[in-house]
Formats: structure tokens, C-alpha cells, sequence
């Protein structure tokens, strides 16, 4: 295993220029479709301390420079643990929170700090189901309520109300007698739809959904995602599907983008990321997925990732993996990789790409997506030299 | 491995509560019997009466509105007619639990090396010096680094993960015969399941622990389980080895359960399978087999509840209860490319 050599960075100069050429064009084929981008977002949650004077004593790095792009009518998956700030990325892009900096773009209109007022007419293009259909819903409102109140905020005739609520329920597999029913008289699966028809109420173009089915049972799962899908066919829908773990995402994503305290460690096409996960940490979390047979079980060989994420208060120097990281080296300790485009728009950040070949080293490129602050340190190029194929 | 004399045998446990809407059947004919240093798995999806089970055998369902039926004999003891004095020597001291959600199941305003140490001298006369030097190697075992300094730490200084290894090692503080984990991993991410797991495995090995493992997830119990009992609406529908679970699954519900489990070792499906319709009330159940609204397999026999019997002669220990033959079963779990699933109805063989 070598190490990268910060010095071999001068030869690079003639590639970074073919680079520009390249990312130019990706980035002009992807403005074609995108619905939304988000460009360098960071979202920073204050600690605050003190009785009488309360003064800010640290910073939660919830995002921290995340670029990701969404296609109209494709879904991007985002997985990642338990506080690599994907749901606060989510509520981000829906205006439920204020990032500290970057942008969001919304078919090209800046809605980073749009007011309250300038969001209203945005809120019926982009709407969200949340993670918890015990609590998303409110105990007091019937279902029919619930689904109708957006319409009549957006100006839908109050006639029309009560069919398009009916038409709603049945399309998202609740009988249309439901409607004066409260959501307690409904299991967690039927919750979810009800949640579901609320954000189709205003025939939203981008739904945002956190973790949809992590709260439900294996079984309602599929009945949940493969609704989803259907949706997404007949309604030309654009998602962003934020889960914990790969298996879910796996079915309904187009692409997956996956985060690690706060930023993005690796983005492909679904089934590359499967195929050929180039970052460790994309490893680490497929590996730790327990493969329902026994046999293969038996067979397989398990490495578990040892450790737990550190704090997002102090972030780690470098790469954020690399205190858990089984291949880390100085490299990885002092410099923040960034996000290299491989073969196939599968772009990992990582010092030490695995599954790619020596030529597809060579031949990457700096992604347009890739982090401001990552790269060489003293700044001198942002292609750092690449280490070796892991075998 | 079935001749050694069980460790714990319950027969025929029917637990029910009497609600204001009527009464609830949560669990109805439960019998298994778990052998020394077995790992058993329940495995079953949110209102099968798995949880329920497990509880019952600590008495942590007794309640004025509660009924019991049937036996749970532990060595000696009938552990639903124990007395409360009875259960308090059982309890932690030869059958020890793990809950699902670790942030609630630690008294937030004490430090858990106190808990654990309060727990050791509850059941053993040993001086609080030596119940924290074994709290310190308890902690230490589970995994948790830097333990003489944790040992003082409060549960909110802890992750998740971590608060999930202070309740085993307070689960183990007495070396326990049965370690009872009531879904252990759910409430965690998957790179520290696998932590816990692992850590599991290892202290069955090191420890001679019998586990009783409680889970919705099957790929959890692929990896853990020596025998599974798949539970729906409050009944057993298969229990046996988990290789004839896994490859000669005899239940449809098992089936569905099997096929709606995203393999991401295989190609993927076009469309996710999964079994129709939600579970049925507790509080009115179908007439015969539970199951038989959500099967695409259900004929007129099934109006009349099949028993939980063996139907393949050559293992006796594999149950299931469908009245289905063997022969149809192996063609109707047939779900195309060797895969084991439910079928639709409309594609189900005639």
C-alpha cells in the first residue's frame, strides 16, 4: 500500500485543465434535468452556553459543504447513520431549517433564505413525508382534514375539495370511506399512506421523504416503497429518499449519495454503488447488512467496523473516516480528500479508492460536486496523487 | 442436541388482556422449550405477541386485567404462578433481559456503573469495592473502551451503541442461564448491530448464556439464531432449526416474510415483493388460521385452525401450521429463479 505524495501534485496542471473541459460538460448535461441543486450547503448548529450572557462555545457540523444535484422525475437516495446530518440536510431543502451558507436552487431560482412568504407558492412544488407517521399526523384531525386543509391554503375551490381528497385516499391504496376517520383508528402502514396523500394534496413535484418505512414492519416496507414507485411512474415525481441503512434504498433509488458527518463520501448510480463500492465506509455499511441466509452467513467472513462516529462538534482533520478506517494513512489524517469522479459518474472521496483499476485512477476526475475545502492543503492543485488500487 | 434436558419449557402460554374494547388474545398456545446455551429467535412483525412472550416469562405482564394460561417451568419453577419473591430471585440473577430502546431503559439520573453495581448486590452478598471491580470487567467485555473511566459516566455521556452494551453487561452482571434480548439492534445503525451482534455470539460462547432473541428482522436471526419460532397474531405459525427455516420454509407466512426481505446479494426485483394487507386485530381475529386473509393459498379447510405439528418425518423438530401438503407447499413457495416467496393469487398454481 503506498502513500500519496503531496509533492507529484505539480504534474497534474495538464490534467486539471482536460478536467475543466469534462466537468463543464457533465455540469451542462445535468442542468438539462435538474430540478433542484444544492451547492456547498453547510448547516451549523450552535452550542450555546452561559446563564446571563449566553455566548456561542462550539459549532455541530450537521452538512458541511454537501453539492448534490436531483433529475426531474429520478430519485436520489441518501443514506448514512444516525447523525450524518442527512435528515437536517432533508429539512434543509424543503425550508424547514436555515443553512449557514451555500445554496439551494430550485429549477434554477435561488431559495436559500427565501421568507416565509416567498416559500408559500414554492410549498406546493415541494413537499415532505417524515420518518414518524405516529407523529407527523395530528391526533384531532380527520383524515379527511388533514389531506384538505393544504388544498384550501393553495387556493383549491372548496366544491372540489372533498372528491380530490377521495380520488387521493384511493390512489394511495386507502378505501375513500376512510376519510372522516382520526389516525389513531389507522395501522402505521395506513398512517404513512395517509402522510403520502397529504404531500400529493398540492401535486408536488419533489417530495422529500425521511426514512419513510424505517418506523413500519418488513412487510409493509415493500407494500410502502413499491407505492412509492408506482407514484413516481404515473405522476413524473422527483424524490429524495433519505434512509439509514443501504437495503431499502437499493429498490427505489436512481442514484445514492452516501454521508458521513456531514458530508458526502461517495455518489453512483444504485446498482454501481452495490456492484463496486469504491469508498471503505460504503463497504463497512454493506458488509454490516446481515445477509438473510444462513449459509452465506456462515461463510461469509465479517469484519465489523469497529468504533462509533465521533462527535460533529470537533469533526476529525482530514478524511472524517479515517479514525475508523481500516486502510487510513498520513494522507487521509491531514488532507480532506475530495469527491473524484471514476468511471461512470461513480465519484467517491477517498485517498484510497477501492475496486477501481490503476487506469480508472489515472483517468478521474475532480467532481464538480467535490467539497471547497478538500484537497491539497497548501492549495497548490486539487488532484491529490492517487495511492494504489486496494486489493 | 435435543437430548440434553431443556433449560427452560413453556407450554401451551395464552396471555390476554382485558381492554375496554373487549378482550385481546396476544399470545394464544405458545409452546417451545429452549436447551442450555441454545440461541433461540421469536421472530415476528409489531402485534404477533413476540414481546409478550418474553415478558410473560419475567412477570413483567401481570396486571389486574391480565389472564395467563398454560406453563413456563424454569428448573423448577412455574414461572406464571411464581410468587413476586420468587420471580425477584429469577430475575436478573438467572434470567436476565435487554430491552429495544437502551436511552429508556437506563435511570438517566444514576451513573451506570451504580446500576450495575446495585443490581450484583442485590443478588449477591459481595462488598461495593468488588462489585465495581466486576462492573469494570463486565463493561470492559462488552466492548465498552476505557471502562475504569466510563464506569462513572452518566447514560446521557453515551451513544446509543454504547448504552445498549451497558444493558447487556447489567443483563450479565450475575450470569444469568437465560439472557432474554427483546430487539436488541432495532433501535441502532447497522454498523453497531453487527458490533452487538458479534458481542452476542461471543459471550454465548464464553459464557454458556442461553439467549432468547426477539426480532422482527430475519437477517439478523440468519446471523445469530441456532433455532427460530415465527410468531403471527398471537400464535406460532413454524418453528424449527434455522436451516429449515431458511431453506425449506413450510408456512406461507414465512414465505412472505422470506421474499419481502431486499437481498442486496441478488439482483433486484422489479417490484419489491411483500405480503398484502396488515396484520389482523387482536381483538377479533379470523375464524381458523390467522393468516388466512393475507394467503393467496387459502382453501376451505382453512375456516378450521390447523395444529402446530411436524409434517416431514424426517424432522421431527421442524413444526409448522398449515394444512397444506408438503408436496403443494414445496411447489406454491416456488416464486420463479429458486426463490422462496408468496405468490400472488393470480399467479399461485392451481
Amino acid at each position: 500500500m503506498s502513500t500519496g505524495e503531496p509533492g507529484a501534485s505539480g504534474g497534474e496542471t495538464g490534467a486539471s485543465a482536460a478536467d475543466g473541459a469534462v466537468t463543464g460538460a457533465t455540469a451542462k448535461g445535468d442542468s438539462n434535468g435538474t430540478l433542484l441543486s444544492v451547492d456547498h450547503l453547510k448547516l451549523y448548529f450552535p452550542v450555546r452556553s452561559g446563564v446571563v450572557f449566553r455566548h456561542e462555545v462550539a459549532r455541530v457540523h450537521a452538512v458541511d459543504d454537501v453539492t448534490l444535484r436531483l433529475r426531474t422525475g429520478q430519485t436520489l437516495g441518501l443514506v448514512g447513520e444516525s447523525g450524518c446530518g442527512k435528515t437536517t440536510l432533508a429539512r434543509c431543502l424543503v425550508r424547514l431549517l436555515d443553512p449557514t451558507d451555500g445554496s439551494i436552487k430550485f429549477e434554477g431560482r435561488d431559495i436559500t433564505h427565501a421568507s416565509t412568504r416567498e416559500m408559500r407558492p414554492l410549498r406546493s412544488e415541494i413537499q415532505i413525508v417524515f420518518q414518524d407517521p405516529y407523529a407527523s399526523l395530528n391526533p384531532r384531525k380527520r383524515v379527511g382534514q388533514i389531506i384538505g386543509t393544504p388544498m384550501a391554503l393553495h387556493g383549491t375551490p372548496k366544491d372540489e375539495i372533498p372528491k380530490r381528497v377521495r380520488d387521493l385516499l384511493a390512489r394511495v391504496g386507502l378505501s375513500p370511506e376512510h376519510v372522516n376517520r382520526f389516525p389513531h383508528e389507522f395501522s402505521g402502514g395506513q398512517r404513512q399512506r395517509v402522510g403520502i396523500a397529504r404531500a400529493l394534496a398540492l401535486n408536488p413535484r419533489l417530495i422529500v421523504l425521511d426514512e419513510p418505512v424505517s418506523a413500519l414492519d418488513v412487510s409493509i416496507q415493500a407494500q410502502i416503497v413499491n407505492l412509492l414507485d408506482d407514484l413516481q411512474d404515473d405522476l413524473g415525481l422527483t424524490y429524495l429518499f433519505v434512509a439509514h441503512d443501504l437495503s431499502v434504498v437499493r429498490h427505489i433509488s436512481d442514484s445514492i449519495a452516501v454521508m458521513y458527518l456531514g458530508k458526502v463520501m461517495e455518489l453512483a448510480p444504485a446498482e454501481d454503488l452495490y456492484a463496486k463500492p469504491i469508498h471503505p465506509y460504503t463497504s463497512a455499511l454493506l458488509g454490516a447488512i446481515p445477509i438473510p441466509d444462513p449459509e452465506l452467513n456462515r461463510r461469509r467472513a465479517r469484519t465489523p467496523l469497529e468504533g462509533e462516529p465521533p462527535s460533529a462538534i470537533d469533526p476529525p482533520m482530514g478524511c472524517r473516516f479515517h479514525p475508523r478506517c481500516p486502510h487510513a494513512t498520513d494522507v487521509c489524517r491531514a488532507v480532506e480528500p475530495p469527491l473524484m469522479r471514476y468511471a461512470d459518474g461513480h465519484a467517491a472521496a477517498c485517498h484510497h479508492p477501492e475496486n477501481v483499476t490503476a487506469a480508472e485512477i489515472q483517468g478521474a476526475t475532480l467532481s464538480e460536486l467535490s467539497p471547497l475545502s478538500a484537497g491539497d492543503t497548501n492549495g497548490s492543485g486539487d488532484v491529490p496523487a492517487a495511492a494504489g488500487p486496494e486489493e | 442436541m435435543s437430548s440434553t434436558r431443556p433449560l427452560l419449557s413453556v407450554k401451551d402460554l395464552a396471555v390476554s388482556f382485558a381492554t375496554e374494547d373487549g378482550v385481546v388474545h396476544a399470545v394464544d398456545g405458545v409452546s417451545y422449550t429452549l436447551a442450555p446455551r441454545e440461541i433461540l429467535a421469536i421472530v415476528g412483525e409489531s402485534g404477533s405477541g413476540k414481546s409478550v412472550t418474553v415478558m410473560t416469562l419475567m412477570g413483567l405482564t401481570r396486571g389486574v386485567n391480565a389472564r395467563f394460561g398454560g406453563s413456563a417451568v424454569f428448573g423448577s419453577t412455574d414461572l406464571l404462578t411464581a410468587t413476586e419473591e420468587q420471580l425477584e430471585r429469577i430475575r436478573g440473577n438467572d434470567i436476565a433481559m435487554i430491552f429495544q430502546d437502551p436511552m429508556t431503559s437506563l435511570d438517566p439520573v444514576y451513573k451506570i456503573g451504580d446500576q450495575i453495581i446495585e443490581q450484583i448486590r442485590a443478588h449477591e452478598n459481595v462488598s461495593k469495592a468488588v462489585a465495581r471491580d466486576r462492573t469494570i470487567t463486565l463493561l470492559d467485555e462488552v466492548g465498552i473502551p476505557r471502562a475504569r473511566e466510563r464506569v462513572d459516566s452518566y447514560p446521557h455521556e453515551l451513544s446509543g451503541g454504547m448504552r445498549q452494551r451497558v444493558m447487556i453487561a447489567m443483563a450479565l452482571s450475575c450470569n444469568p442461564s437465560i439472557l432474554i434480548a427483546d430487539e436488541p439492534t432495532t433501535a441502532l445503525d447497522v454498523t453497531i448491530q453487527a458490533q452487538i451482534l458479534e458481542r452476542i455470539k461471543q459471550l454465548r460462547d464464553s459464557t454458556d448464556t442461553a439467549v432468547i432473541i426477539v426480532t422482527h428482522d430475519l437477517g439478523v436471526v440468519a446471523d445469530i439464531a441456532d433455532r427460530i419460532v415465527v410468531m403471527y397474531s398471537g400464535r406460532i405459525v413454524e418453528q424449527g432449526t434455522v436451516d429449515e427455516i431458511f431453506y425449506d420454509p413450510q408456512h406461507p407466512y414465512t414465505w412472505g416474510l422470506l421474499g419481502s426481505i431486499t437481498r442486496l446479494d441478488r439482483e433486484r426485483p422489479r417490484r419489491l415483493p411483500s405480503i398484502p394487507g396488515a396484520p389482523p386485530s387482536l381483538l377479533d381475529p379470523p375464524k381458523g388460521c390467522h393468516f388466512r386473509p393475507r394467503c393467496p393459498h387459502e382453501f376451505d379447510r382453512c375456516q378450521d385452525v390447523p395444529p402446530l405439528e411436524a409434517h416431514i418425518a424426517e424432522v421431527p423438530g421442524h413444526l409448522d401450521r398449515c394444512w397444506l401438503s408438503t408436496e403443494d407447499k414445496r411447489v406454491r413457495r416456488e416464486v420463479g429463479g429458486g426463490q422462496i416467496g408468496l405468490a400472488r393469487p393470480q399467479e399461485a398454481p392451481a
